[in-house]
C-alpha cells in the first residue's frame, strides 16, 4: 500500500481487499466486550476537520481509540485557521507535534495531497471539496460485501449530484477495481460533462436501472442545487429521482439500499425506504469504524493482529 | 558615441555587423566599427521585444512586483517595452494613476513602460473609466482593459469599442463570461471531472469572442483578445479575419506549452496552484491548435500575461490560491520550444509575434521596427544554442511562481539594447 489513502484510485484490487479483509477480521474483534486492541499504542492520530462533520470525525476517533491511538481533534472553528492561520501554517505545527497520521477533512479539493507534501506521517483524506471520500468507498464496499458477498460483477447504481459527491468520485474508483458494474444515474445538469471518461455506465432515467440493480446508493441532494438551476423544484427532482415507497417495492427481494448520510428524507429516499430492512443505513455507520480501524491499522504498520481472538 | 554588434544573425539569418550611432542603427554589413564593439557571433539579433499584457503590481502590491522589478526581468526577458495592465490598486482608470506608472517605468529605465488603461471605473464594469483623459495624458494611452475581469456588459462593450475610435484606441478583452465561471478553478473536461475542481468551460471564453468580434464589426473599431486558450477561440478569430474585420489576438507562452493534466500530475504534485491560472491550462489539442494558429497568423502575438504572486498566495490548497504565473524571463525560452524547434516559425515569425504586431497593436512608434539603418536601437541578442534547468531563484521578478521549475527551456537573453543603450549585457544587467 501507499503511505497516504487520498484518492481510491491509490489501492490496487489486493491493497482494497486487504483493507476489506482486515476489517472483517477486526470486526470479529469488536464483537467482544472488550473493543480496544493495543496495536497503535504511542502513536498519534490527528483528527484535521476544517469541515464540520461530526459523524466522520467520531468514526475515525473510535477507530483509533479502539487501535489504543493516541488521538488528537483539532477542528478548524475556533483555532488559529479562523484567525487566518494557513493549511501549510497548520500541517508544520502537526508536524512539529510528530503526528504519525493525519486525518483530514477539508472544503477544498485537492487540500489532502498539498498537506501530504508538507507532513512526513500519512495522510488519510476523510473527504475533500467535491473531490473523494476514500474511506466512504471502503466501508460501502466492506457493506455490500457482507451482505452479497464478492462485489465481481456486481451492479451498482448510484443516484444523485454525481457533479458535486466525493462519494461517488471514490465509489466509482474502489468498486471498479473491485470489478463491479456501476452505473450512474442523475440529471444531466449534475453530471460532469466528462463522466463519459470515466469507468461506469450512465443514465438518466432511475426506473430502468432499478430492474439492473444489485445496490442501488442514494446521494444527499442539497436543496440548495435547485438556486442555481441544476434542477427545476425538489419536486420535480423527487418524482423523477428520488427512491419513493413505489420504486423501493419494485426492487428485488437481495437489493440493497445504501446512503453515505446525512439523508434528506422524503427527497431522495422515502422514510420508509431508509428505515426497511433492505436499508444498510445504520450498518454503514457501524462499518465505518470497522473499516476506519483497517485503514489506519494497515497505513501506520500497527503490531500483528493475529491470535488475539482465537 | 558608437556601438557595433559584431557577427551577428539578424532573424537567424547570415552574420552582420550592426552600428549604432546616438541610439539609431545607422549601418548593417560587413567589417563596421565603432568606439565600442559587442561581440554577437553565433547570437541571433532580434528586434527588441515588446509584451502587451505585463502585470507589474505597483501600485499597491509592491510586495508581488514592482516598476523596477517587472521591467529588470522584462530586459532580462528581451523585452524593451512592455505594456503594464490596469489591475493595481488602485485601478489605473486615471490620467494620475496612468501616469504615475508611466514615470516610475521612465525613472527605472530597463525598458519602456506603456501604460494600459480600464475600461470601466475601478474594473467594475458599471461605467466607462476617462477613457480620453488618459489618451490624452503624458502616457498616451491607446491600450484600454479591465484585464483580470472582462467587460462583460454587451452595452458597456459596445460603447467602449465606439468611444476609443476617438483616439485610435483598441480594447483589449479578458474573455470570460462571468456566470459560466462562477468559482471556476481549472479547465472543464476530464481532468477537472476527476479532481472535484470546478470547471472553467471553453465555451466561457469563445462566447464572448464571439460576441465581441461581431460588436467590433458592427461598430467599426478595434478589438484585441487576450491570451487566446482555446481550440475554439482561434476558430472564430480566423472567422472574424475573414471578414476583414480588424480583430487582434495574442496567445501566452503557457498557453503554447502546458496542459491542464498538470493539475492532477506533475513533477511539483498534484492540485499544484503554481499551474492555476486564467484563463487555465487547456487540453493537447487546444494546444495544437493554437500553435497552428500562432504560426499561420490567426493568433498576432505572444503576450506573457506575466502574473507575480508571493509564495505565500501559492503555497496554499488550489481553491486557495492566486491565478497567474511569471513570464517575461521565460517568454522567448517558451516560444522557441513550442514554435521555433518543433518548425512551426522561423525568427522572423518570431520578432514579428514578439515585436512588430504588438508594437502596432499598442500604437508604440518607437518599437517593433526590422533592425536596418533608421530605426530606433532596440535589439535582443539571443543564443538559441544553450539549454538550462530553469531555476526559479535565479529570475528578477520579485516572485517565484513559474510553472517551469524542474523543466530544462532553450536560449540565452545575451544582451538588450533600449535605443542604443544596453539595459543587459552578458545576460546581466547592464
Amino acid at each position: 500500500m501507499k503511505r497516504h489513502l487520498i484518492s481510491a484510485a491509490d489501492l490496487s484490487r489486493d491493497d482494497a481487499l486487504l483493507i476489506l479483509d482486515t476489517a472483517d477480521e477486526l470486526a470479529r474483534i469488536s464483537d467482544r466486550s472488550i473493543k480496544k486492541l493495543p496495536t497503535l499504542r504511542g502513536r498519534t492520530v490527528v483528527n484535521l476537520f476544517f469541515e464540520d462533520s461530526t459523524r466522520t470525525r467520531i468514526s475515525f476517533e473510535a477507530a483509533a481509540k479502539r487501535l489504543s491511538a493516541d488521538v488528537i481533534n483539532f477542528s478548524a472553528k475556533g483555532s488559529s485557521v479562523s484567525k487566518g492561520e494557513s493549511l501549510k501554517d497548520t500541517a508544520l505545527t502537526l508536524e512539529a507535534m510528530g503526528a504519525d497520521a493525519v486525518v483530514i477533512r477539508h472544503g477544498a479539493s485537492g487540500a489532502p495531497h498539498r498537506l501530504a507534501g508538507w507532513v512526513r506521517g500519512s495522510v488519510v483524506n476523510a473527504g475533500d471539496g467535491t473531490h473523494e471520500h476514500p474511506t466512504q468507498a471502503l466501508l460501502d464496499a466492506f457493506t455490500m460485501r457482507r451482505r452479497l458477498g464478492s462485489l465481481e460483477g456486481r451492479r451498482v447504481t448510484i443516484v444523485g449530484d454525481i457533479l458535486h459527491s466525493r462519494v461517488a468520485r471514490s465509489n466509482v474508483l474502489l468498486l471498479s477495481t473491485l470489478g463491479a458494474e456501476v452505473t450512474l444515474v442523475a440529471p444531466p445538469t449534475l453530471l460532469p460533462v466528462s463522466v463519459g471518461s470515466w469507468p461506469c455506465e450512465v443514465s438518466y432515467d432511475l426506473d430502468s436501472m432499478l430492474p439492473k440493480s444489485d445496490v442501488v446508493m442514494m446521494l444527499r441532494v442539497q436543496r440548495e442545487r435547485m438556486n442555481a438551476a441544476f434542477f427545476p423544484t425538489e419536486r420535480e427532482y423527487s418524482r423523477r429521482y428520488g427512491l419513493d415507497r413505489d420504486r423501493a417495492a419494485k426492487l428485488d427481494d437481495g437489493v440493497i439500499v445504501m446512503h453515505p448520510g446525512p439523508m434528506n428524507r422524503g427527497m431522495e429516499i422515502a422514510a420508509e425506504v431508509a428505515d426497511s430492512p433492505r436499508s444498510t443505513i445504520v450498518e454503514q455507520v457501524a462499518n465505518g469504524v470497522t473499516t476506519r480501524m483497517a485503514v489506519l491499522y494497515l497505513l501506520l504498520g500497527g503490531a500483528d493482529l493475529g491470535g488475539e481472538d482465537q | 558615441m558608437s556601438i557595433v554588434i559584431k557577427g551577428a544573425r539578424i532573424l537567424g539569418g547570415e552574420p552582420a555587423d550592426i552600428l549604432i550611432e546616438d541610439g539609431v542603427v545607422t549601418a548593417v554589413g560587413q567589417d563596421l566599427t565603432g568606439d565600442e564593439t559587442v561581440d554577437a557571433r553565433g547570437l541571433i539579433a532580434l528586434p527588441g521585444l515588446v509584451d502587451l499584457h505585463t502585470h507589474l503590481r505597483e501600485p499597491g502590491r509592491e510586495d508581488a512586483e514592482t516598476v523596477e522589478s517587472g521591467t529588470r526581468a522584462a530586459a532580462l526577458g528581451g523585452y524593451t517595452a512592455v505594456h503594464a495592465m490596469a489591475n493595481t490598486s488602485p485601478v489605473a482608470d486615471t490620467a494620475g494613476v496612468v501616469e504615475q506608472v508611466w514615470r516610475l517605468g521612465l525613472a527605472a529605465g530597463h525598458c519602456d513602460v506603456q501604460p494600459v488603461g480600464a475600461v470601466t471605473e475601478g474594473l467594475s464594469g458599471e461605467r466607462l473609466a476617462e477613457l480620453g483623459a488618459m489618451a490624452d495624458s503624458a502616457a498616451r494611452v491607446r491600450v484600454f482593459s479591465d484585464d483580470g475581469k472582462c467587460v462583460s456588459d454587451a452595452v458597456l462593450m459596445r460603447r467602449a469599442l465606439e468611444y476609443v475610435k476617438a483616439f485610435d484606441g483598441v480594447v483589449a478583452q479578458h474573455a470570460q463570461e462571468p456566470r459560466l465561471t462562477a468559482g471556476a478553478q481549472m479547465n472543464e473536461g476530464a481532468v477537472s471531472g476527476r479532481l472535484g475542481l470546478t470547471g472553467w468551460p471553453a465555451v466561457a471564453e469563445e462566447a464572448i469572442i464571439a460576441r465581441d468580434c461581431l460588436l467590433a464589426a458592427h461598430v467599426g473599431s478595434r478589438l484585441h483578445v487576450c491570451h487566446v486558450s482555446t481550440a475554439g477561440s482561434v476558430e472564430i478569430i480566423r472567422w472574424a479575419k475573414s471578414k476583414g474585420w480588424d480583430v487582434t489576438a495574442e496567445v501566452t507562452p503557457h498557453h503554447l506549452l502546458l496542459t491542464d493534466d498538470l493539475v492532477e500530475d506533475s513533477p511539483v504534485g498534484a492540485y499544484n496552484p503554481i499551474y492555476k491560472v486564467n484563463p487555465p491550462l487547456r487540453t493537447r489539442a487546444d494546444v495544437e491548435a493554437l500553435r497552428e494558429a500562432l504560426a499561420d497568423g490567426t493568433i498576432d502575438v505572444v503576450a506573457t500575461d506575466h502574473a507575480p504572486h508571493p509564495v505565500e498566495d501559492k503555497e496554499t490548497e488550489w481553491g486557495a490560491a492566486a491565478m497567474g504565473m511569471i513570464g517575461l524571463e521565460t517568454a522567448l525560452a517558451v516560444v522557441q520550444e513550442a514554435m521555433v524547434e518543433t518548425g512551426l516559425l522561423d525568427w522572423a515569425g518570431v520578432a514579428e509575434r514578439m515585436s512588430y504586431a504588438p508594437a502596432r497593436i499598442g500604437r508604440l512608434a518607437g518599437h517593433g521596427h526590422p533592425i536596418a539603418a533608421g530605426s530606433p536601437a532596440n535589439i535582443t541578442l539571443y543564443d538559441a544554442s544553450v539549454r538550462a534547468e530553469v531555476d526559479p531563484g535565479s529570475y528578477a521578478s520579485k516572485s517565484r511562481n513559474t510553472p517551469y521549475e524542474g523543466r530544462s527551456l532553450p536560449g540565452r537573453v545575451v544582451a538588450t539594447f533600449l535605443r542604443g543603450r544596453p539595459t543587459v549585457l552578458d545576460g546581466k544587467l547592464a
